[in-house]
């Protein structure tokens, strides 16, 4: 009797578990069947391509524009990354646009998603630019301690001989 | 009676004067035609770099170069540098080992006499460019119209160039980054140098350093088309004696010094 009991109880227990845990497993399938979660532009309609075209070729477009940007000075907006990037922003709730490192970005929510390393943003920024972003770049005290180097390198080539004798020790010095 | 008239006649000239100079100086910041009256302008300066339409290629009959008046550039002033930082978004950190190097301003001193210059260094944008010519990659590159480029996307860091280039004018990036221009991309790991302002260039407009020169400076930075017989920087060349640094090297640089 004890014994029943006892299973009774063991699969009551198994039971209630796997009912407190089916609401997790649904939401999980649901997020898998729905894909990786990201906010289309306001006008989703007007990409450069449809978007099928765009999900399996987009790398495709950049690596021919990359080259042609860098070579050979084709700066056409269409199909630029700094058109995707101005086109594609992602803002937070405080209406500032997000970075790639946050995984509701457009390019990182899909990648995050398929596993897929992305490189573009180690060199390119993932955000469109505004010139508010630069208002304060200038820290030009540290050329001055490059005047002063430069300065006691003359002190220590003061012995040579001839204008462009110094000149050419002097390059050669500076980044000693 | 005389002396009145005598002072009267040099005020004028003093007006005149500045005010044809504050019209050069604005001229010189790329400004094309200037307004007179409704619907009458005045032609300016041409801008020395044509717009070219943006899907065509390069045009490799131009050469892009500078001309640095050394005798016009004062000590106190980096105009250029904080131009260049600002335009590019580079920053010194204070470590001259490794801080970027996209340009920087030099004095050199003649040691007989004590005859003290400055004068901005940069990428000198050679025609045979020994950066080039070590890239184990071909990441290191001049375009069709001379500006020598690094193509970070295929760069692997190695910096055989920097140890190439004699006026050591590239730099490494150690640390992550960003929040870069948009048109001027850098990144951890790859070696980065002056452009040009190969953005400005291409939408016809003057390097940075220049148009800060002249607004900001004393306008000592000219840009041009050293192949363009007509340019300003070439009829200026062709008047007046230059110099390229290490011009024993035999790299063709086409950026170029007077006065120096």
């Amino acid at each position: 009797m004890f014994a029943i009991m006892k299973r009774l109880l063991s699969v009551l227990v198994l039971a209630s578990a796997f009912v407190l845990g089916a609401p997790v497993q649904a939401d999980e399938a649901q997020s898998i069947a729905s894909g990786p979660q990201f906010t289309l532009p306001k006008d989703a309609t007007s990409c450069v391509r449809d978007t099928s075209f765009m999900r399996r070729n987009h790398m495709n477009l950049l690596l021919h524009n990359r080259d042609e940007t860098m070579h050979n000075g084709i700066r056409t907006k269409k199909e630029s990354l700094q058109g995707c990037i101005n086109c594609h922003v992602t803002k937070d709730e405080a209406g500032k646009a997000i970075k790639v490192s946050d995984p509701k970005h457009f390019c990182a929510a899909c990648h995050e998603y398929a596993a897929v390393k992305l490189d573009c943003f180690e060199c390119h920024r993932s955000t469109p630019d505004t010139p508010k972003d630069t208002a304060n770049i200038p820290n030009i005290p540290a050329h001055a301690n490059l005047l002063a180097h430069n300065a006691s390198l003359l002190a220590s080539n003061a012995n040579s001989s001839g204008e462009a004798k110094a000149l050419g020790t002097f390059l050669k010095g500076v980044a000693q | 009676m005389n002396n009145t008239s005598l002072n009267n006649t040099s005020l004028k000239d003093v007006y005149i004067e500045k005010t044809r100079r504050d019209f050069l100086k604005k001229a010189g910041a790329g400004v094309t035609t200037l307004a007179l009256a409704s619907g009458v302008t005045l032609m300016a300066y041409p801008k020395p770099a044509e717009a070219r339409n943006p899907d065509e290629a390069v045009d490799p009959s131009k050469r892009w170069g500078l001309l640095i008046d050394v005798n016009k550039c004062t000590e106190d002033c980096t105009a250029c540098v904080t131009a260049c930082s600002q335009e590019n978004g580079w920053k010194l950190d204070g470590n001259p080992g490794i801080d970027a190097q996209w340009i920087r301003k030099l004095k050199i001193k003649n040691p007989k006499g004590g005859h003290e210059q400055t004068f901005p260094v940069m990428c000198q944008h050679c025609a045979k460019p020994p950066c080039v010519d070590v890239c184990p990659t071909g990441a290191s590159f001049k375009r069709a119209d001379g500006i020598v480029l690094v193509d970070k996307h295929i760069c692997i860091g190695c910096r055989y160039c920097m140890m190439a280039c004699p006026y050591k004018a590239r730099s490494f990036v150690h640390e992550p980054l960003s929040d870069q221009k948009a048109h001027a991309p850098r990144g951890k790991g790859t070696v980065e140098s002056c452009t040009m302002c190969v953005h400005r260039v291409d939408r016809g407009d003057q390097p940075a350093c220049v148009e800060k020169c002249a607004s900001d400076g004393h306008g000592a930075l000219m840009f041009g088309d050293l192949n363009d017989p007509n340019s300003d920087i070439a009829k200026r060349i062709a008047s007046y004696p230059t110099k390229q640094i290490r011009a024993d090297l035999g790299l063709d640089t086409g950026v170029r010094y007077s006065n120096l």
